[in-house]
């Protein structure tokens, strides 16, 4: 079974957001980039499936600018077999993404799409769910634990209250939570070995893919600055604080 | 203009998140609001539902193959009812979420997610970045496929309606997955996305034993207990305790942070809450920067005396 990872770059989660003076959108240029951490435990997740002998290739798929195939090389160095770089400067949605993901897996016919349950950049959640209704596939979402059999997927869910266990039918899209696994730092010999792997670069076109964006972003801002607040000396004094003044407790 | 609201329940009752999207929905001053009410044995929540001021029709989708919410089940429900409304609604719950973006797909909208602020019939607000920035996205041509920040609005307060209650036919099941079992939170905590009080600890409570001290002083509050990426990942506490970028975001009216430096990671997750208490021995730590009231002490003494203090105020 060969196992298809969607990989997203998206500025590194650990550095300032800054948006644009003219709010017109977050300022990229010279920051930081990073694979998505919710990719980089599907990625994780799709190795050790190969290494456990359920895949038997992993193929890594990114839509995005010509950078993102330095993403793609990330996974590729931490152990994936091979990368398909769709090139797009356009700022694509989740629904353009999803079709863009159905065209490769018609093409590349994955017995699963193991991805991240939301990129950290637009807080979306939706690619996962909108590849899985695009292709008529059954969906497991927010996963912290996998168990692969014979044509079934056994995935426990995160869900609000606790923990959800489902069987899927395979072929199936899943995508991951943080509890699933703690992906592993690609070792220098294997980055070398990464520069090697095949690498295929592609255009929305290509795949017969309109990704014109359905919805128009009007202005990004700032979040409102929260008012300097007060030390207090003592816990009394923050109890005080806290019940009479601010009436929360 | 007329919108569905999707309802998210325990079979009983509608959730607080839905409240909040009804909330949310009525802001559109929409000729006509419906709720959609699927789930097994679930008339009860239905009637709750048509309390609701303001809503004409509530639709009733009682069959076994809602039972679990799956949403291979839901879905194509969701996306037939939709399609009819210029608008759907839904709470930015885990089954919102797991529902919604896959009865997007087959109505052929991009939804706008996790809402936390309606300006028109078209046009929302919503934190990206993890709330770093907030964008103003105007919605395109078909129907707004919305999901609501439970903690954005107040909840309905589902009174003073008197809705008509209509059952619709339930999909069939698909056979594409199946439930097998789950295993909810034992705790009598409140759940941590929608406590009013939450109060969390950092790497510098040193232990997982440790945590003892936050959790007593949030019993003692009826608060939810919180963590740091940093004490996640020294195993003090389970991944799913962290707030926030990569962990929950919640917003409760307090968050009382001990012994968190206040990294731009974590303050991503909290930093909404309407009032933000620090305890941290390094007067220089950034959570001062956000915190309303600051204490610097050593966490160590300052948690066990904070619990007194709350014994002697409540009693």
């Amino acid at each position: 079974m060969k196992v298809l990872v969607p990989v997203k770059r998206v500025l590194d989660p650990y550095v300032k957001v800054r948006v644009k003076k003219d709010n017109s959108g977050v300022d990229l240029s010279n920051s930081k980039m990073a694979m998505n951490p919710f990719c980089e435990i599907a990625v994780e997740q799709a190795i050790r499936l190969k290494e456990q002998g359920h895949a038997s290739e992993v193929v890594l798929v990114s839509a995005g600018p010509q950078q993102a195939q330095e993403t793609i090389r990330t996974g590729l160095a931490m152990g994936a077999d091979r990368g398909i770089l769709i090139e797009s400067d356009e700022a694509l949605e989740p629904l353009g993404v999803a079709k863009l993901l159905k065209a490769v897996v018609e093409q590349e016919d994955p017995g699963l799409v193991l991805m991240g349950k939301q990129a950290v950049d637009n807080d979306n959640n939706q690619t996962g769910q909108m590849l899985a209704a695009l292709l008529g596939w059954s969906q497991g979402t927010f996963i912290s634990e996998v168990n692969v059999q014979d044509g079934t997927a056994r995935i426990t869910r995160e869900i609000d209250g606790g923990l959800e266990t489902l069987d899927l039918k395979m072929p199936a899209v899943l995508t991951t939570d943080l509890r699933l696994c703690e992906p592993r730092y690609a070792s220098l010999p294997n980055i070398m070995k990464a520069k090697k792997k095949k690498l295929d670069k592609t255009a929305p076109a290509d795949w017969g893919v309109d990704v014109t964006p359905r919805l128009d972003v009007q202005k990004v801002e700032e979040p409102p600055a929260r008012e300097a607040g007060v030390k207090v000396s003592s816990v009394q004094e923050l109890v005080d604080k806290l019940r009479n003044e601010a009436k929360v407790i | 203009m007329s919108v569905l609201v999707i309802a998210d329940h325990d079979g009983q009752q509608l959730t607080t998140g839905t409240r909040a999207t009804l909330t949310a929905a009525k802001e559109l001053n929409a000729d006509r609001i419906d709720i959609l009410v699927a789930g097994h044995d679930c008339r009860a929540v239905a009637e709750q539902a048509a309390q609701a001021a303001g809503v004409t029709t509530v639709f009733l989708a009682d069959g076994e193959s809602l039972a679990h919410k799956l949403a291979e089940n839901m879905a194509p429900l969701v996306a037939e009812h939709g399609a009819k409304y210029d608008h759907v609604f839904a709470p930015a719950s885990s089954t919102g979420k797991n529902v919604v973006g896959r009865a997007a797909a087959l109505m052929d909208v991009q939804p706008v997610a996790d809402i936390t602020g309606v300006i028109g019939a078209d046009t929302f607000r919503r934190p990206i970045y993890a709330g770093n920035a907030i964008a103003t996205v105007q919605a395109g041509a078909g129907t707004k496929v919305i999901t609501v920040r439970g903690t954005a609005f107040e909840g309905d307060a589902l009174e003073g309606g008197g809705a008509a209650i209509e059952e619709v036919a339930a999909p069939g099941d698909q056979g594409l997955s199946s439930f097998v079992g789950q295993e909810l939170s034992q705790s009598d905590r409140p759940e941590l996305a929608s406590a009013r009080i939450v109060v969390s600890g950092g790497r510098g409570v040193g232990s997982g034993e440790n945590f003892q001290l936050i959790e007593r002083v949030a019993d003692k509050m009826g608060a939810a207990v919180g963590a740091s990426r940093a004490a996640v990942d020294a195993g003090f506490m389970p991944n799913d305790y962290q707030v926030g970028q990569t962990g929950k975001v919640v917003a409760p009216d307090l968050y009382i942070a001990v012994g968190i430096s206040g990294a731009i990671q974590h303050l991503a997750g909290m930093k909404d809450s309407k009032y933000i208490a620090a305890i941290n021995k390094d007067e220089e730590a950034p959570i001062f920067s956000v915190a309303d009231y600051g204490l610097v002490a050593d966490l160590f003494e300052a948690v066990p005396e904070l619990e007194k203090e709350l014994d002697n105020v409540q009693s």
